[in-house]
């Protein structure tokens, strides 16, 4: 039965102590087939199951995740949202994003607490200065908001920032979004694992993926998975660190590299911090969340990896960065660190295409920073597989781009972490 | 962190290395004769294997010595290290 979320059901349930709620979405059982099945349960894989529903009427569709629901990097990220990427695909991809996600609570009927709170790009060099006023014009030439902050109007917006002369790496200014923010990252999964569930769509956990049968022709027939054999000819993965492992069985090769990416929360405070600040310079990405932690997003480690944690003097760069700019936090204590992995592109820019294999597409490439664009992401990745052929916000996100150098280099353009 | 142990200078914490990639990975003999997906392939495409993985790093604050090492990227497990140039060695070795 729907259960439909509002402050009146929220005042009505309570009355009767809370005890009429029900699961959000079913346990469901694998079918022998379906119209097309999503790999990877997180939030783009779920959006992308949702989306496929709702705009394009596949409703026999399952979502396999070997895991939980958003345990893998939808449950690990530092939930920044932004869309100020350089390049004209990455800002009309990010910025697709960034407008579903003004409305994705309500469309979900699901708070995902998009909170645009406003993200600050700290320069601290000569080269700083001049990369982000780049991006602040590129962005603007694409109706992306961006703004120049002079050190003292980066204090205004963020009063802990220090902004004295004598620190190793003074701010020397900042780019700010204003529309940019968080927003809360189980969430996300939740309310579009809800939704999609509502609409038909069958989510499967601890449903791990083992193979990829293909037919004579070499299309896409059917997964072996750890709870059997199911059919379909329309196959989307959505794996991020592990996709390279699941798109070997199908033998298609990829331009991944899967690093560790951690991240850490102090003990929780007094709302002391409004915004979001980013350092790229200096490898600093804090936020304070609702619950009053401090976020902290710290760096890649430097060697590939699967296993979800990396190590510690990572963390201590990003806290030294940190405890300069914001000396007020020197005191607190760090409450839990974690890893997830990442795939990371030559170009990091993302992948949303169809494959040399027929019916198998991939969605992948997101780096350090997918979360900020799981609806967008999720929505053109729907058309892709729904349409056979991509979206034009995805068109560039090619394979193929590695082979005819078209690239979208976020990474030398890197105002932005990556 | 990696205790990493250099052919030449022994073992070492991983703050003093940088990562070289994937191991093996040899220039085209021929390069003008390769088309766009063979040098795709050559640049861009990469194992990332989730298990035995050979790759090289490079003793950066030591000797500044590129070596290889063979390691298990599901433990972080180091399984060999090996000069540049030499061979893979038989796995069932473990040197640390």
């Amino acid at each position: 039965m729907k259960q439909s979320f509002s402050g009146l059901s929220l005042v009505w349930r309570g009355l009767a102590r809370h005890r009429s709620w029900q699961p959000q979405w079913r346990k469901a059982e694998p079918k022998p087939s379906y119209d097309a099945i999503i790999v990877g349960g997180g939030g783009h894989g779920l959006g992308t199951a949702y989306y496929l529903a709702k705009e394009h009427g596949f409703t026999n569709v399952a979502v396999l995740e070997k895991g939980w629901v958003g345990g893998g990097n939808t449950g690990r990220n530092t939930t920044i949202i932004r869309s100020n990427y350089l390049f004209n695909e990455s800002a009309a991809l990010y910025d697709h994003s960034l407008k579903m996600w003004e409305s994705l609570s309500q469309v979900l009927n699901y708070n995902v607490m998009f909170s645009p709170r406003g993200v600050m790009l700290l320069a601290h060099t000569v080269h700083d200065i001049q990369v982000a006023k780049r991006h602040v014009h590129a962005n603007r030439c694409n109706g992306v908001d961006n703004e120049w902050l002079e050190p003292e109007q980066a204090k205004e917006f963020c009063p802990p920032l220090n902004i004295e002369k004598n620190i190793r790496y003074p701010v020397l200014g900042a780019a700010l979004q204003r529309r940019g923010g968080t927003a809360r990252h189980d969430a996300v999964a939740w309310g579009y694992a809800r939704a999609a569930d509502e609409l038909g769509v069958d989510i499967i956990e601890n449903c791990e993926v083992t193979g990829i049968r293909r037919d004579a022709g070499g299309a896409v027939e059917a997964l072996e998975t750890t709870r059997g054999l199911i059919r379909s000819r329309k196959v989307g993965v959505v794996a991020a660190g592990h996709t390279s492992v699941v798109m070997a069985m199908a033998g298609v090769r990829l331009p991944l590299e899967s690093f560790p990416l951690q991240a850490l929360v102090s003990e929780p405070v007094k709302p002391v911090f409004p915004c979001v600040v980013m350092s790229n310079t200096i490898h600093a990405y804090v936020s304070q969340s609702d619950k009053g932690e401090l976020v902290i997003g710290a760096g890649t480690d430097a060697y590939t990896s699967y296993t979800q944690r990396g190590a510690l003097h990572i963390n201590t760069h990003t806290l030294d960065a940190i405890c300069e700019l914001f000396p007020n936090f020197r005191r607190l204590r760090m409450l839990r660190n974690w890893g997830g992995i990442v795939d990371v592109t030559p170009d990091r820019s993302p992948i949303i295409a169809k494959t040399k294999v027929p019916g198998l597409y991939v969605n992948c490439g997101w780096g350090t920073g997918g979360f900020k664009a799981t609806p967008g992401s999720a929505h053109v990745f729907a058309w892709t597989i729904a349409r056979d052929e991509p979206h034009r916000i995805n068109a560039p996100f090619t394979i193929e781009r590695f082979q005819d150098g078209y690239l979208i280099d976020e990474a030398a353009a890197a105002a932005v972490a990556h | 962190m990696l205790i990493i142990v250099c052919p030449y200078c022994g073992k070492r914490p991983e703050i003093e290395f940088t990562y070289g990639g994937q191991a093996h990975l040899v220039r085209p003999k021929q390069p003008s004769q390769l088309d766009d997906e063979a040098w795709a392939e050559f640049l861009y495409m990469r194992a990332n294997t989730k298990g035995v993985y050979a790759e090289r790093w490079r003793h950066a604050h030591g000797c500044g010595r590129f070596f290889n090492a063979i390691r298990d990227t599901t433990t972080d497990h180091f399984l060999a290290f090996y000069k540049s140039g030499e061979p893979p060695p038989a796995l069932g070795e473990r040197t640390s």
